[in-house]
């Protein structure tokens, strides 16, 4: 039954398709990253200080709680907000306080930026405060780098190696 | 929403008819586009678990064993790679169309909801397997969707720790991520096929397999532009580096470049609130719904032909509830039945040769009765002017209505289907006519699935009820076409007419015979 005049408007058809999807499948290419620019990620996830200090019981107290219950402190869960800026040769490019996660906000708080900045060497500049200090900052860090261009360039921290890790 | 569908409808029409031309109504893409999703989805099955054997599923290694599949076995292995990939987007093409069709015909509303409503997440799975299948080929496309699907992840309010810091630099890049990618890819799919077989459940004898030269045609395309542009892998993931240019599939990944336009969290908003527009469309407007057909169970012998024929499973035999002798019974479930009358059409006892209060077949549809079509058809065959008297029994949906003239007389019923083949033996046989049509929807593509098709088998003498032998054929003419298809079907009765003239005029068999 095939009718043969019709294979020639099928082959076009089929061809129709398949070029279709060669040419979807991976083209046109989207730009997503500036090759003439350095990208800078900021990531770091890290619990500040508690919003109110521990209070130490005395051994009265303790004895008065139940056996199981016992301990030699009582803290109130919430933490205080990370504050975290940078500056890029003096210049302000991040300003932010990260609150605690958690419901009760009691869990560490979390940052992660990207940015994209001209290549070559720069003075980057970062700073935390993870306590109610007035002022002031808990760590920093401050580092003449050089920015590739079409590279990431990341700053981690961790406190208990220090704070700020630049690579 | 009936403009937009009606603008749909109008542009898919024209598109259709012009693969009537290459394809022949019969075998027209367009009304198996649900079919062709099921073979596309075994294509990427069975070329899937072929990739599967030799992929490295380590995050290290993973870029490098499919390089070896694309290259050292190009002509099996990047075969394979190629249709897999190539599937994938003629899956996405079809069910897109689909989707489109389906609303363009208006067959989601009402109790019609359940295969639309199904559907939608179908297409989130697609998706899933598709974006999780670029991501396993750890490239600088995978490093790209990588990085923006984390940051996208991260817009939501439920993460702790941002996942985008699985994927700072090349230090932070654990195992731990991709091996749940790999796992979402294997059972993303099986999910899929489950949502895919209960898509299908309120379907009797669902199309879900293309005709074969559909088959043929698509698999040698797809094969042809594995061979002449196979699918291989960009440049390798390298997380200290940032992929600036990078190829995307747009039919998977065509979403992502919004991620720089828009906020994740309002993306986030969009597509949920599309995805949820999208599955409220069956109730938006609301529709009237025709009651179901009912069952006479003085009239129902039990012999079934009603369940076998229905299109949406909507019958059921059951026990004899009433005595009779018969084993069996019809139950029609209303909230499957659409109302399409196919079920009368296949009713043995269906039948005019009798008084009219007499007429009440086993089935029937209350808005539809019986022994008002045989009033009807008598009524019509005395509006004849002059001419050779066509009487047309179309189906509500072919817009056969315009049909009508001093010669042409029609009757609609909500499917050519409902008519059964006895009313022509009665039409003929009592000189109601000198020819009958049958005017329903494009061969393939009955708005109620399968009217069409048992329509013909029962004309053909094929299937129960047959048309009597004794119809002189050259009085019938079965007239498939689509909605906007007038001229067609103006010249097709004008042909039929023509070819009635050089027969003798009708006179009929007499009562006497059939008594
Ligand atoms: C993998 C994806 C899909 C596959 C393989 C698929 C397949 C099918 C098949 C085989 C049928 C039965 C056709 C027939 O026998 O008449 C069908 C019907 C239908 N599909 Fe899909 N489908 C898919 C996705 C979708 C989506 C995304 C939608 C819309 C949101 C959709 C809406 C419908 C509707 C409304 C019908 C019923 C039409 C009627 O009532 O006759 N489908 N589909
Ligand atoms: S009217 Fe149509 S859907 Fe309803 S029971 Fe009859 S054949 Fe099935
Ligand atoms: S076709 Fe008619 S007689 Fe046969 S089971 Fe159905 S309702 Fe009963």
């Amino acid at each position: 039954m095939p009718d043969l005049r019709r294979l020639p408007l099928q082959v076009i058809a089929y061809s129709a398709f398949a070029a279709l999807i060669g040419y979807f499948a991976s083209l046109p290419n989207y730009q997503y990253g500036d090759a003439a620019a350095a990208t800078v990620k900021v990531s770091l996830s890290h619990a500040a200080e508690r919003v109110k200090p521990c209070v130490k019981l005395t051994p009265e107290e303790i004895a008065e709680l139940a056996m199981n219950m016992r301990r030699t402190e009582v803290c109130e869960r919430e933490r205080l907000p990370v504050v975290l800026e940078m500056d890029i040769d003096g210049r302000p490019v991040l300003r932010l306080e990260a609150p605690p996660s958690g419901l009760w906000g009691d869990g560490p708080a979390y940052v992660y930026e990207r940015l994209d900045v001209s290549p070559g060497p720069h003075v980057l500049s970062v700073r935390l405060r993870d306590t109610a200090r007035q002022g002031g900052w808990n760590y920093s860090r401050e580092e003449r780098v050089e920015l590739l261009a079409g590279r990431y360039f990341t700053i981690t921290f961790k406190a208990e190696t220090g704070g700020f890790s630049f690579r | 929403m009936a403009v937009l569908k009606r603008v749909c409808r109008f542009l898919l029409e024209r598109v259709e008819r012009g693969f009537d031309i290459a394809f022949g109504q019969a075998c027209n893409p367009f009304s198996y586009l649900g079919a062709l999703g099921w073979y596309f989805f075994w294509i990427v099955a069975g070329t899937g678990i072929y990739l599967y054997i030799f992929f490295d599923t380590g995050v290290t290694d993973a870029y490098a064993s499919v390089e070896r599949i694309t290259h050292d076995q190009w002509y099996l292995g990047g075969v394979m790679r190629s249709l897999h990939r190539y599937a994938s987007d003629a899956l996405v093409i079809v069910v897109f169309l689909h989707l489109l069709r389906e609303f363009s015909l208006d067959r989601l509303r009402g109790k019609r909801f359940f295969a639309w409503l199904t559907g939608v997440p179908t297409l989130v799975f697609i998706y899933l397997c598709g974006i999780s299948g670029y991501w396993m080929v750890w490239d600088q496309l995978a490093q790209y969707i990588a990085i923006a699907t984390a940051e996208w992840l991260d817009a939501l309010p439920f993460f702790g720790e941002p996942i985008a810091n699985n994927f700072l630099n090349s230090t932070t890049l654990s195992g731990r991520f991709f091996t749940l990618l790999v796992f979402i890819h294997i059972f993303a799919p099986l999910f899929m096929l489950v949502l895919m077989w209960v898509h299908i459940q309120r379907h009797a004898q669902a199309k879900v397999n293309p005709p074969a030269p559909l088959a043929v045609g698509t698999a040698v395309a797809l094969v042809a532009l594995s061979l002449v542009h196979p699918a291989v892998s960009q440049a390798p993931a390298d997380l200290d580096v940032v992929p600036v240019a990078v190829g995307l599939d747009w039919f998977y990944l065509a979403g992502y470049p919004l991620l720089d336009v828009i906020p994740g969290g309002q993306l986030w908003l969009i597509v949920a609130g599309g995805g949820l527009l999208l599955a409220l469309l069956p109730w938006i407007p609301p529709v009237r719904q025709a009651p179901a057909a009912v069952v006479s169970l003085d009239n129902c012998n039990g012999c079934a032909r009603c369940f076998e024929d229905c299109p949406y499973s909507a019958i059921t035999m059951e026990p004899r509830s009433d005595g009779k002798a018969y084993d069996l019974e019809a139950v029609v479930n209303d909230d499957n039945c659409m109302s399409c009358g196919i079920c009368v059409g296949a009713c043995p006892t269906a039948t005019p040769f009798r008084r009219a209060t007499a007429i009440v077949p086993g089935i029937e549809l209350p808005e539809y009765p019986v022994a008002d079509l045989r009033e009807t058809t008598i009524a019509e065959s005395s509006q004849f002017v002059r001419g050779r008297r066509v009487l047309v029994y179309a189906c509500e949906h072919c817009g056969s209505q315009s049909l009508a003239d001093d010669s042409t007389r029609v009757i609609t019923m909500p499917c050519v289907a409902m008519l059964p083949p006895a009313f022509i033996d009665f039409a003929l046989s009592r000189n109601l006519a000198d020819g009958i049509a049958v005017a329903g929807c494009a061969d393939g593509d009955c708005f109620y699935r399968l009217g069409g098709e048992w329509m013909r088998q029962r004309v053909a003498g094929d299937r129960d009820p047959r048309l009597r032998g004794r119809v002189d054929h050259r009085r019938l003419r079965l007239l498939y076409s689509r909605a906007s298809e007038r001229q067609l079907r103006t010249t097709s009765i004008a042909e039929f007419a023509a070819d009635l003239r050089k027969l003798p005029k009708n006179r009929g068999s007499g009562r006497s015979r059939d008594a």
